[in-house]
């Protein structure tokens, strides 16, 4: 993708030269960390830049930079956008938090966003979904669901949103169904479909029966579908790819939220925050619930999906003991969302412990 | 661990490194005669692109193999023009052609995305399948896994025991000399590199029709790469990419066993596990007494002009 990214930036340091003179554009940056083919994460993040780019109808100017790295080569990329004229940049992947945080530091007069982080800046505002949320309806569907009492979570790299998750899922599927375990198998990627595949399969043959994933492609979807088993679909709407399979998808929606920054940033009213989105905001939905699912199991979808998104419930609500014994969130306390941010204990019933 | 799950893994492990053994023994066979074409990636996509949609469009999983394998030869094509009529860089063609193929595949593949297919069902080889453990784990594949392992012992025979093998390892060693003897250099290395296309292209339509029956963009992650690498462990002997292949998909699939058995390693570390797994057996059975054969072919990555002498 190097090759890409130099044509991008070539691209954009003529449009610079040529923009000065006409009436500008205000212009929006995005970098992904997969191929905006992914079906999946990235997808969705460029869902959201269209759909910015039509609500601004010619106001607003966007460009992308797929299959960034995260690293040496993401803070290559984020300085090429912001030399090159953009006043916006929305950096999507938890791996380019320093590098954000380094070019924002060099451009000031660039407004730098950076999605699923915690270090903020001047001009670098942090913004996440409660993915929590999903996983927390996810975790009660595949809790019913399980004949082998045996679920499967398919993780990338144990980073807190992704423990968090793993908590909320195992904490709702316990809810309902006080017998069961969680597998839990890391592999180090966001995006390796061989690699999922993999990991589906050695995570059937190991007993579980519901696959969840915290990767973005759709091949563990295909691998239940084969086996007959069933999976929970992530970031976005993969229906398509499992049938049978397919329980619902948590699916992501940022447009709303590109929206609202980018007119912030043009009115100069924007403060970088750490904003946090979820079912209530619509950033987050189920999409495509499957029609096979046996009722009770729908209406507990449903019931559970209004109790979270009008606030009533909220899953990381005391008492919670980690796996170790210690109480980690006392009686009536609900984590704030700089505490969710720092999740780093797996809930009582995990038998695993946290790779370091 | 039990029998069962031993079974399973062993299954994995032959259909993870399976792949990897297309395209090792494509691209060994294109370093023998010379030439080093780092392009494995891209046409491994194309292979899986165009494989891709030719089953979905005509149904049939067959075509797509024979469409991927196509592709794989058209795309060798011209990196074949470029490096060996025109001589340029092998090294830096290769990349582009990687780059190319990555790029191309995904914009191709955008009206499939999200489309599957039933792809090859697997075929129980009577009798044998239905022997305990062995069976499930050797003889219960679908058929591209036995054509890896057909395919295999073949162009091991062809290398090093027939007049074919003879003449490739002749263009690769000293291709002055046997232009000297009358053999058409270039147009051997041509069809080494068309063998490793289509070998390529037949690897990711491995990925796209049976290991992950679907299309999307850079699916391959890396597996072209790690191919180029087996050849170069294995020493260019074919029984060795053969172990190499199938080693890496073990390790690979242990490393997501284990964690799933709730071992607490550190996942990174086991992921490094295939890598210095296969480097480590690699690198013991290379080191015998043999060495002069275990070397990389005399000619690799140097363009055949017959008008110079070496």
């Amino acid at each position: 993708m190097k090759l890409k990214s130099l044509l991008v930036g070539l691209g954009l340091l003529a449009g610079v030269g040529a923009a000065q003179a006409a009436d500008d554009p205000f212009k929006v940056g995005f970098v992904y960390v997969g191929p905006v083919g992914d079906l999946g994460w990235s997808y969705e993040h460029d869902r959201g830049r269209q759909e910015l780019e039509q609500f601004f109808d010619g106001k607003v100017e966007t460009t992308f930079v797929e299959n960034v790295p995260e690293g040496a080569d993401a803070e290559r990329v984020i300085t090429q956008l912001a030399k090159s004229g953009n006043d916006l940049i929305f950096s999507t992947s938890f791996g380019f938090m320093n590098p954000t945080l380094k070019v924002a530091k060099r451009f000031p007069k660039v407004t730098f966003e950076h999605a699923t982080g915690y270090k903020r800046s001047k001009n670098m505002g942090t913004y996440v979904l409660r993915t929590y949320e999903g996983r927390y309806v996810s975790g009660v569907a595949a809790g019913m669901l399980t004949e082998t009492n045996t679920i499967g979570y398919i993780g990338s790299f144990p980073i807190p949103e992704v423990i968090r998750d793993i908590n909320a899922t195992y904490m709702a599927a316990k809810s309902v169904n006080p017998e069961v375990k969680i597998k839990i198998v890391w592999v180090n990627s966001w995006y390796d479909p061989g690699k999922e595949t993999d990991a589906a399969n050695a995570l059937m043959d190991q007993g579980v029966d519901v696959l969840l994933q915290h990767t973005d492609s759709p091949a563990p979807l295909i691998a239940a579908e084969k086996r007959g088993m069933r999976a929970i679909g992530q970031a976005s709407d993969q229906s398509s790819f499992a049938p049978n399979a397919h329980v619902f998808s948590v699916r992501d929606d940022w447009a709303p939220y590109y929206i609202k920054v980018t007119q912030e940033v043009m009115d100069g009213t924007y403060e970088p925050k750490d904003f946090w989105g979820g079912f209530s905001e619509d950033m987050l939905s189920l999409a495509s619930i499957n029609d096979n699912l046996p009722d009770d199991v729908r209406a507990k979808i449903d019931e559970t999906y209004e109790q979270i998104k009008s606030g009533e419930f909220k899953p990381f609500t005391g008492p919670i003991m980690d796996n170790k014994g210690n109480v980690v969130v006392p009686a009536g306390h609900s984590l704030t969302d700089t505490e969710l941010a720092q999740v780093n204990w797996y809930v009582e019933g995990i038998t695993d412990a946290i790779p370091r | 661990m039990d029998i069962d799950l031993i079974t399973q893994v062993l299954f994995a492990a032959i259909k993870t490194g399976t792949p990897l053994l297309f395209i090792a023994l494509g691209e060994a066979i294109c370093e023998k005669t010379g030439v080093l074409n780092l392009g494995q990636e891209g046409m491994m996509l194309m292979g899986a692109v165009v494989g891709f949609m030719a089953a979905y469009a005509t149904g049939n999983a067959g075509m797509g193999i024979i469409g991927a394998m196509l592709i794989g030869m058209l795309m060798s094509l011209i990196f074949g023009f470029l490096v060996l009529h025109l001589g340029a860089n092998q090294v830096a063609t290769g990349l582009a052609l990687t780059i190319f193929g990555t790029g191309l595949s995904a914009f191709i593949g955008a009206s499939v995305v999200g489309h599957t297919i039933t792809g090859f069902q697997p075929l129980n080889i009577p009798l044998l399948s239905e022997i305990p453990v062995l069976g499930k784990v050797l003889f219960s594949h679908d058929p591209l896994v036995y054509l890896a392992i057909v395919l295999a012992i073949l162009i091991g025979f062809v290398a090093n025991k027939t007049r074919v093998g003879l003449t490739i390892k002749a263009v690769g060693e000293n291709p002055h000399a046997a232009n000297a003897i009358g053999i058409k250099v270039l147009k051997v290395r041509y069809l080494a590199v068309m063998f490793g296309g289509a070998m390529a292209g037949l690897g990711g339509a491995y990925m796209s029709l049976v290991y992950t029956p679907m299309w999307v963009e850079n699916m391959t992650a890396g597996r072209g790469w790690i191919a180029l690498a087996l050849v170069v462990f294995a020493s260019w002997r074919i029984g060795n990419i053969v172990l190499g292949a199938y080693l890496f998909g073990l390790a690979s699939i242990m490393h997501l066993v284990l964690q799933g058995m709730g071992w607490s390693i550190s996942p990174n570390l086991l992921a490094m596990l295939p890598y210095v797994a296969t480097i480590v057996v690699m690198v013991i059975i290379g080191a015998d007494k043999y060495k002069e054969k275990l070397l990389a072919p005399r000619s690799l990555g140097k363009p055949f002009d017959p008008r110079q002498m070496a």
